[in-house]
């Protein structure tokens, strides 16, 4: 995947004047929030679960190698294999040789992040093997040759029109005067088209939303049901998770499991949790053969011990994308990479660098409903300000601001010659506004007064007003 | 040096795990007790106000729900569904004996097949081990008798219950896993279902029968 986080405000400019993505994303503004807090004032312990869940994952981060070897003993003792794997293309090269080893022409995938992070659908096609997204979002994006715009909703920056059409450009077996003017219609005929697909695939993959350390268990959760039907009729299958999924116990995943569908969908419980513990048994009558979990670092290990080890705690949840206005306003694609929004700000300079995604951890209002929101109580706008502080203190901010903020340093730093100079230019910018006292050009801030004018300053200054303030406290006359 | 063996050593150096000893024990304790947390208020009810709230919540989860008063009127509950829902009497079921043990000669319309689902049916039932109150939630333990196909091809799944084994919070589903297959382990597949399937993945817009089930039926047996 072709990264374009570096040309984020180039991004952000075409999905401002994007009609069809700015009437979709206006589902999320509608969709997440109030089912969100409808879930969240249902459960007054909802608060206290968010607290009990993040000290789980410190505990669990601050064990990190105890609990991915105890979970590892126990995937083996049920039968399952386990392949460890340092960056995205040895991953890759793991799940090329399982399906190797089992002349694999097709794979079903459940929806799972990992998978985008490590593209793997790409490198599947170009080894000849097809890699078939089942969840209906991914379905529709996969189709469409994108990525998902959203870590829970892949396909939110569309609308039923767009997914009509590229059905009729696809299924071109189906009789071209059927209706598929409402999206009943669409899931219908996706699901009919996937049913087969299931049976087909030689292979299933999916991601895990934990690893159970107590029982060698992968957990996924889901609605649709795609991502069971990916793991139990296909003759293998494949779980590919980051290290920071473990969890100790069943116990602390039911913790997690309390806060995550609320946050996310605004469900008492999403439809599917899945348990999946090594293949099936001798006397099953259903179930894969062949059970493998690949453990992918990709970028993880590095982020422990630091100032964005917080960050590991994340259970990609999507509530704090839901309530981010910057998100609202350009969508996913923009920030560029897999992970959009607030997390995707914080997670994409630590895994692709802050060279290629420095424009991310600055693209915030600072309003703090991320950090407001999120179920792990992860201070997002805090290692906004990590990443920004790293970019200057590694000079890659663009020279216009280094220029301009070292201007401003300058005056800061000398109080009575920075009072002295805005005493002089208060009366004159105020003159200069003339009549409507606005500016509707600035030097160098066209970006700026293109949308909107910016008012000239009237009356006193602030440090002239905060004197005055403080006289009268004091009672004394002016 | 194996990726294993680099990874580990990545988050060692990390966490600065070396010298600390008492980090095993921890670890250890913790996965051997496995400690509760937070257990919400909702659902700490006396037994009939726990199947109250399950039904409830079941409901809500766009599940529908009967009571009956016992496991002989379970094969009629069946084929009322069936009826009232213009279905053909057919119907896929495993081997569970609790299931087995009920008169489906009686239903003479009714064609009980047994077995994985192929993908054909139209109808399956199963049973439960446990239901959670807390937000009516089901869950299914794979095994022998227990296919997990069966929970996710049929357009409609027919899951019964008793009464007597829904529980008030997903714990107690965990404490019945140990009890019944060991501390640590677990069968082949655990699957926890609240509602039918669904997708809002276009436009936001709720639909009900994505991949799985359309529609969740659930019995639940008194006495
Ligand atoms: S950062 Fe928090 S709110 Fe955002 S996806 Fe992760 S857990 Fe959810």
């Amino acid at each position: 995947m072709l990264i374009t986080s570096p040309a984020f405000k180039q991004n952000a400019h075409e999905a401002l004047a994007d009609a069809q993505l700015q009437k979709a994303m206006g589902h999320v503004r509608s969709g997440f929030i109030d089912k969100r807090s409808h879930a969240v004032e249902a459960l007054p312990e909802f608060d206290a679960l968010r607290d009990s869940a993040r000290a789980i994952k410190d505990h669990t981060l601050a064990n990190l190698d105890l609990y991915l070897t105890a979970y590892e003993e126990k995937v083996l003792a049920a039968g399952g294999k386990v392949h460890w794997a340092e960056t995205a293309a040895e991953a890759r090269g793991i799940v090329l040789d399982i399906c190797r080893m089992h002349d694999a022409k097709t794979v079903a995938k459940g929806k799972s992040m990992i998978t985008e992070e490590i593209e793997l659908n790409d490198f599947l096609e170009a080894s000849g093997i097809r890699p078939v997204e089942t969840d209906l979002g991914e379905y529709i994006i996969q189709l469409r040759g994108e990525h998902p715009s959203h870590i829970i909703a892949p396909a939110v920056h569309l609308n039923k029109e767009q997914v009509e059409a590229d059905f009729r450009r696809v299924h071109t077996d189906l009789p071209p005067e059927r209706d598929l003017s409402d999206p009943a219609s669409l899931l219908g005929e996706a699901r009919r088209v996937l049913r087969q697909k299931y049976f087909e695939a030689d292979i299933g993959i999916t991601g895990a939303n934990f690893l159970v350390a107590e029982t060698g268990s992968s957990i996924i959760v889901t609605n649709e049901g795609n991502g069971d039907l990916s793991q139990i009729l296909p003759r293998v299958h494949v779980v590919i998770a980051s290290i920071e999924k473990v969890v100790p116990t069943l116990e602390d995943a039911a913790q997690i499991l309390r806060v995550l569908a609320r946050s996310a969908t605004g469900q008492e419980m999403s439809v599917y949790t899945t348990v999946s513990t090594g293949p099936r048994r001798p006397n099953d009558p259903d179930g894969p053969d062949e059970y493998h979990v690949i453990l992918l670092d990709n970028g993880r290990s590095s982020m422990l011990g630091t100032e964005f080890q917080e960050m590991l705690r994340c259970i990609r949840c999507g509530a704090c994308m839901n309530h981010c206005p910057v998100y609202h306003a350009v969508g996913g694609h923009a920030y560029g990479w897999v992970y959009p929004g607030p997390m995707g700000a914080v997670l994409t300079p630590s895994l692709i660098g802050v060279d290629k995604a420095g424009h991310l951890p600055n693209a915030s209002t600072f309003c703090g409903r991320c950090e407001s929101v999120c179920p792990m109580k992860i201070p997002l706008p805090k290692m906004m300000r990590h990443w920004r502080e790293r970019e200057w203190e590694r000079g890659l901010n663009p020279t216009a601001a280094r220029t301009g903020l070292k201007f401003w340093a300058w005056f800061a730093r000398r109080p009575a010659l920075y009072h002295l100079a805005t005493w002089l230019a208060f009366p004159l910018l105020a003159v200069a506004g003339g009549r409507k006292r606005r500016f509707g050009f600035l030097p160098l801030a066209g970006g700026w007064v293109r949308h909107r004018d910016m008012p000239a300053p009237q009356g006193r200054t602030f440090m002239q007003q905060w004197r005055d303030r403080d006289a009268l406290k004091q009672g004394s006359p002016l | 040096m194996s990726a294993r063996e680099a990874i580990l050593g990545k988050v060692r150096k990390a966490l600065d795990a070396s010298g600390n000893a008492g980090r095993l024990d921890n670890v250890w304790d913790r996965l051997m007790e496995a400690p509760a947390g937070i257990i919400p208020t909702r659902a700490q009810l006396d037994p009939e106000a726990r199947v109250e709230l399950f039904c409830r919540m079941a409901t809500q989860a766009a599940a529908t729900v009967a009571r009956v008063a016992g496991e002989e009127v379970v094969p009629a509950a069946v084929t009322a569904y069936l009826r009232a829902r213009n279905l053909p009497a057919k119907v896929r079921m495993g081997g569970d004996r609790r299931l087995k043990a009920m008169p489906w000669v009686n239903e003479r319309t009714l064609q009980v097949r047994h077995g994985p689902s192929d993908g054909d049916d139209e109808a399956s039932v199963s049973h439960a081990a446990a239901a959670i109150a807390e937000t009516g939630t089901l869950a299914l333990f794979s095994g022998k008798d227990n296919p997990t196909t069966l929970n996710f091809l049929p357009d409609h799944h027919i899951v019964v219950v008793d009464a007597a084994d829904i529980g008030g919070d997903l714990e107690s589903v965990m404490r019945l896993a140990r009890a019944r297959y060991g501390k640590g382990e677990m069968p082949r597949t655990l699957n926890f279902i609240t509602g039918p399937s669904r997708s809002g993945d276009i436009e936001q817009k709720l639909l009900l029968g994505a991949h799985g089930p359309r529609a969740l039926h659930i019995i639940v047996v008194d006495g």
